[in-house]
């Protein structure tokens, strides 16, 4: 074996970190081209609306003026993020067409010679607009008559032809028949902002070859690249994309909404072409964790085990689904929580609103779901009258357990990590929680189960 | 509006610069002079990413008209690092892991600069009290509290053996 595989072990210092205390690590904002333009967006100021009109014309007399984008300059002018791994429809514009479906949409790129000529210059452009009602509430999107956000008729995203992701076990409404206990909760977490310390942002440069050089603080490099080819309709090896560096991301900076237009800027000016958010874009129009409201029932025996979980979630997508229809799936898988149930049904919705678009952010999905079930864990507790540890340990799952949605449980370790949990705090633990072990269950004793 | 000429000391050399009414010392020490250790994160006093020192206090630059630093003495974290090796902050940043992104470090160093210029022996209240407008959105807090100590105390022991 080589001699230099010693590094188990041992502390080893980060290959950026001299670079970072020095200040010689270059983020995609440090990097500056000779003729460099700037991007910036004009926005949608409503809500919702139609687009009647667009009038350049003022914005065009702005010195430092290049030129305007519209939809009609984007090739595939569709966002694509899920569509490549296979996931339908391409419901977001990369700019708007004949419609905005949140506060800050894009609609039209203006590319100038300086930040403050393009800023200028939008400003300029007046946009002729048609507002149209718009709702912002998960639950008041599903009702009869509420303003449609999708072009497909209703506002939820379809998973395999059904409104919800589905996950059955069992049968919850007999369990619930049988139960000591019926406890209930209602859920509700906010959108919340990423907020890395440096803004989404890249630098589109074209090479002599005829390539593009794309300097890009993405989290998914060659997601983005995949992407930017597929709405620019180039092959993949016309654009080099160059990353690997980023100001901090938590999962805001993973949805490929610079690259495509300013490497489009790129490309009709043969200009290096900047678009880097404002901290207020990052703020209003990036993409943040989403809003949840998550209903929660569950049947509980006497001596504190859950025989029925029955949960109906909603994320608030916003205006585009981006990747929230993969939290979902996620969600959905998770949703029961670590725990052995016999009876589990749930529904997860991905609701179209008139929000800011939502996307990921650590555990998406998952996070929420934890949340809420946890905080569901100590009612029951209460309910019972058992204490906040002892009602997790009767029904944590074991190894050999069949979660909802059909996954055998393998890798256990909720007992663990709770007899870990309570050494830390200098909680005591009654003998019997202390000698659990995640270990399949005895032959016999089915955990709870019918 | 006419462009000024102002001329101010950076890093122990004096710079000139011709900017336009109101263009930011964030913006001259970036995109004029090309020292980018200099971060942006908010442009409006909201992070920290920014702070450089002004005649040794720490200020943030994209709240400061360069007008402002005319004839002034301006400190980045370009000059904080020697000929050779690095500085005591830097090594202990360096040593301890007081970093993830790296974005907000410089303006950490910058304000840990002008603390341990003043009070040589910080407290931890001293330390997390200059750090009060320096974001870390990886909240790597704990970390950069504890280099500035380290750094202390090691530049304590580097003058101790000097004066021996």
């Amino acid at each position: 074996m080589s001699s230099d595989l010693n590094v188990v072990g041992h502390s080893v210092q980060r290959s950026d970190g001299i670079g970072h205390v020095t200040g010689r690590t270059q983020y995609t904002a440090d990097r500056s081209f000779p003729g460099m333009l700037h991007l910036k967006m004009v926005r949608s100021p409503l809500h919702h609306a139609l687009i009647k009109g667009i009038d350049l014309s003022a914005a065009e007399r702005v010195p430092g003026f290049v030129r305007a984008l519209t939809a009609r300059d984007v090739p595939h002018n569709r966002y694509t993020i899920l569509g490549l791994i296979g996931v339908e429809p391409e419901e977001e514009f990369v700019l708007a067409e004949d419609r905005v479906r949140f506060k800050g949409e894009a609609i039209i790129a203006i590319v100038a010679e300086t930040e403050t000529a393009a800023l200028e210059a939008v400003s300029k452009v007046q946009l002729d607009l048609e507002e149209l009602p718009a709702v912002f509430d998960v639950e008041e999107a599903l009702e009869p008559g509420a303003p449609i956000v999708t072009h497909w008729g209703n506002n939820t995203f379809m998973f395999e032809g059904h409104p919800c992701r589905r996950v059955r076990l069992g049968d919850v409404e007999q369990a619930f028949q049988r139960a000591d206990y019926i406890v209930e909760g209602v859920y509700n977490t906010s959108p919340i902002e990423q907020a890395p310390l440096e803004t989404t942002g890249c630098i589109a440069v074209p090479e002599a070859n005829g390539r593009y050089t794309v300097y890009t603080n993405t989290q998914a490099l060659y997601f983005s690249l995949d992407n930017a080819a597929i709405i620019l309709q180039v092959p993949g090896s016309r654009l080099h994309f160059v990353g690997g560096t980023v100001g901090g991301g938590f999962g805001g900076k993973v949805d490929v909404i610079v690259e495509p237009i300013a490497t489009l800027a790129a490309m009709k000016t043969n200009r290096p072409v900047r678009f880097t958010y404002s901290r207020a874009e990052e703020m209003q129009v990036s993409s943040t964790r989403s809003a949840w409201r998550i209903f929660i029932k569950d049947g509980v025996t006497r001596d504190g085990r859950i025989i029925a979980r029955k949960v109906t979630s909603y994320a608030d997508s916003g205006a585009y689904s981006r990747q929230t229809p993969y939290a979902l799936t996620k969600h959905a898988a998770n949703a029961a929580g670590p725990y052995a149930i016999p009876n589990v049904s749930i529904d997860a919705y991905c609701v179209y609103t008139n929000r800011q678009p939502t996307s990921a952010m650590r555990g998406f999905g998952v996070t929420m779901a934890s949340f809420a079930l946890e905080v569901q864990m100590d009612k029951i507790a209460e309910k019972v009258g058992v204490d906040p540890w002892t009602i997790r340990f009767i029904n944590a799952y074991h190894n050999g357990d069949m979660k909802p949605h059909r996954k055998l449980v393998e890798d256990a370790t909720l007992i663990e990590t709770m007899q870990s949990a309570a050494t830390l705090v200098g909680h005591d633990l009654p003998d019997d929680l202390r000698a659990m072990t995640s270990a399949p269950r005895d032959a016999g004793h089915d955990g709870g189960r019918d | 509006m006419a462009s000024t000429i102002v001329a101010f000391e950076l890093g122990g050399r004096e710079v000139e610069v011709m900017v336009k009414p109101m263009t930011t010392l964030q913006s001259a020490l970036r995109d004029q002079l090309g020292f980018t250790a200099t971060k942006e994160g908010c442009r409006q006093g909201g992070c920290g990413s920014c702070t450089v020192l002004v005649n040794g206090e720490p200020m943030l630059s994209c709240l400061l008209p360069v007008e402002d630093v005319a004839g002034q003495r301006v400190t980045t974290l370009e000059s904080l690092t020697p000929a050779q090796g690095l500085h005591p902050l830097q090594q202990a940043f360096l040593d301890t892991n007081a970093f993830q992104c790296g974005y907000c470090t410089p303006g950490m160093l910058m304000v840990a600069k002008a603390l341990l210029d003043h009070k040589p022996t910080p407290d931890r209240a001293d330390i997390t009290q200059a750090l009060t407008g320096n974001i870390c959105r990886c909240t790597g807090y704990g970390p950069i509290v504890r280099a500035i100590g380290v750094a202390a105390q090691a530049m304590r022991s580097s003058e101790e053996g000097q004066a021996r």
